[in-house]
């Protein structure tokens, strides 16, 4: 049998609208059926109209899980960023040695497995004995610093993952650590983009290095810009492995860790609500699509 | 910083090294905070359990190892899941590539009716998050028969339209002449594609495999909602489990995550240019 020219460009991207429609469309379109039902995956389905999205909307875990997955993004996306763009500029513009082992160095985080490194945060984060408050007792008890911390309050050792107050910071700077390799790659290719003229220009002009960063890279850099941090925001607002990993399945004490990624998961497989987890799975790709939208204007107008 | 003496002869000699100075401080601060939670997996993997939780911290490697592999090797068959993360990674990598490059070959070099509409259809399906089909999507392997099997962690992603999307970008760059001439001589549809257009999208292939091996291997949440026996589960599974069996021994816990990780970074000492390459390809393309 032999394939015709005609025919044969359907045939080849048929795998994938075949894969997409069963394995992807499919269950799409199921999950918004079954958030209209209760069903416990045994039993028969019970049709409840809104009633899930009722439930959910006006459930103050579900608004919890929100309010947590909201601020751990936040604060991981911006220093996430501000961290890679300084790091790109200076690899970049700064006359320094060894690029390939710095940037092979950053990237690594990158490629380890979201669930090998909440184990290895796990144990960094230990409590009383951990390695990080043992730096912070070392801190304490250095004369300037030490007063310095103590006006701020903070005293050894840290509960990092049980203090409902450092619960969120500390999924944060799990995150920070594993995705700032990853956007100071990212910007670094944006650099390489940017012609050396504009730069030569610029010294010519006698531009000093931070008017050089302010008013030339930063500019310029602006499409990457837009690209990582919404890649940043939609990632973060599904982020599963990290968190369930440190603090288990219903996000440690008060719940401080609970994301609604996890918040879903444990609705549907942990109580076997089907419905609702559907409901839920909606009302947060609704989420996203509100983050996203606000980004895009925000940022069009800013910057 | 060479550039900046052109303007300002202010910045002297020594100013100009205390820049340099400041630059690599940083850079190197950025090293070390990169690099040290690795190292500290290999520390506590040597440490027993009464100098892990004891003050001060153990900072420098002990003599435990062994002992912390044998209570690894005692709670879980880990071989055995590293032998099926291998498995599964490769199984789905070379049907990823088999099918991407099909599709974007499809894509690249044919025209057809209504090819940009199913092309810019393909695309948006990428913006969809898997969270939204995920509890379907497990009721579908139970009917399936699938669970506990690897099979749903290999065929639904096997044609992906970010895949195909990185296979049209570079196939694009082929000449329609070679396969013009080839079909004169005779060549089939698919005979062009194994023998003209495989072979000169090798870069293309080896950034798709790096992504797909990678997402694969460290894949945790399908993993666990499919796989439900010790002797089936990947190694993000068999590391997750590992906590509730082996609670308070970290040691043996980063001697699992040692051998969890070591495969990837292995391959990505090997390659780190190819890797890092192929991946800021694939996403700035993407």
């Amino acid at each position: 049998m032999r394939l015709k020219k005609k025919h044969a460009p359907y045939v080849f991207i048929s795998p994938f609208f075949i894969l997409f429609f069963i394995f992807g469309a499919f269950p799409i379109l199921f999950s918004l059926y079954l958030s209209f039902f209760r069903w416990d995956g045994m039993s028969a389905m019970r049709f409840v109209g809104i009633e899930n999205y009722q439930f959910v909307l006006t459930d103050p875990w579900f608004w919890q899980s929100i309010f947590n997955t909201l601020s751990i993004a936040i604060m991981t996306t911006i220093p996430q960023h501000v961290f890679a763009i300084g790091f790109a500029f200076i690899l970049h513009r700064g006359m320094v040695k060894f690029k390939e082992f710095f940037r092979t160095a950053y990237f690594l985080p990158y490629i380890t497995a979201p669930v090998a490194v909440a184990m290895i945060f796990t144990t960094l984060f230990g409590s009383p004995f951990g390695i990080l408050n043992a730096t912070l007792n070392g801190l304490l008890s250095l004369p300037l610093i030490g007063n310095l911390l103590e006006l701020l309050n903070i005293s050894s050792p840290i509960r990092w993952l049980s203090d409902p107050n450092f619960i969120r910071p500390s999924v944060a700077a799990l995150l920070t650590w594993r995705f700032t390799g990853w956007n100071i790659i990212i910007y670094y290719a944006g650099l390489q983009k940017i012609s050396n003229g504009i730069y030569e220009a610029a010294s010519i002009d006698g531009a000093s290095t931070r008017q050089t960063f302010f008013k030339i890279t930063l500019p310029l850099l602006r499409p990457i810009m837009f690209f990582a941090m919404l890649m940043s925001i939609i990632g973060n607002m599904q982020i599963f492995d990290e968190p369930i990993i440190l603090l288990g399945a219903m996000g440690g004490t008060n719940r401080a860790g609970l994301t609604t990624a996890m918040y879903l998961y444990q609705t549907a497989f942990g109580w076997t609500e089907f419905g609702t987890g559907s409901a839920i799975a909606y009302v947060l790709c609704v989420f996203i699509v509100i983050a996203s939208i606000i980004f895009n204007k925000y940022f069009r107008r800013e910057i | 910083m060479k550039k900046k003496n052109y303007a300002g002869q202010s910045s002297g000699k020594f100013m100009k090294l205390f820049k340099k100075i400041l630059l690599y401080t940083v850079l190197l601060f950025g090293v070390l905070a990169t690099l040290f939670p690795f190292f500290y997996m290999i520390v506590l993997a040597t440490r027993g359990r009464s100098e892990i939780f004891s003050y001060p911290p153990p900072l420098w490697f002990g003599d435990s190892l062994a002992e912390n592999y044998n209570s690894l090797m005692a709670s879980l068959p880990f071989y055995k899941n590293i032998l099926n993360s291998l498995i599964v990674s490769t199984s789905a990598t070379v049907l990823t590539l088999f099918f991407c490059a099909l599709g974007g070959y499809g894509f690249a070099k044919y025209e057809f009716k209504g090819k940009n509409k199913l092309f810019f259809l393909m695309l948006s399906t990428m913006m969809i998050p898997m969270l939204l089909g995920v509890i379907p999507w497990y009721i579908m392997m139970t009917e399936f028969g699938w669970l506990n099997s690897f099979k749903p962690l290999i065929i639904p992603g096997a044609a992906n339209a970010f895949g195909i999307f990185l296979m049209t970008q570079f196939m694009e760059d082929i000449p329609d002449e070679l396969m013009e001439a080839a079909r004169i001589d005779g060549a089939g549809e698919f005979e062009m594609f194994y023998k003209i257009v495989l072979p000169l999208s090798l870069p293309g292939l080896g950034t798709l495999a790096i992504l797909t091996f990678l997402g694969s291997w460290n894949n945790y949440m399908q993993a666990l909602l499919v796989l439900e026996s010790e002797a089936k589960y990947t190694i993000p599974v068999a590391l997750s489990m590992l906590r509730g069996k082996v609670d308070q021994n970290w040691g043996a816990q980063m001697v699992g995550t040692a051998m969890g990780i070591a495969p990837i970074i292995g391959v990505f000492m090997l390659a780190s240019k190819q890797f890092i390459a192929g991946i800021t390809e694939g996403s700035i393309k993407g």
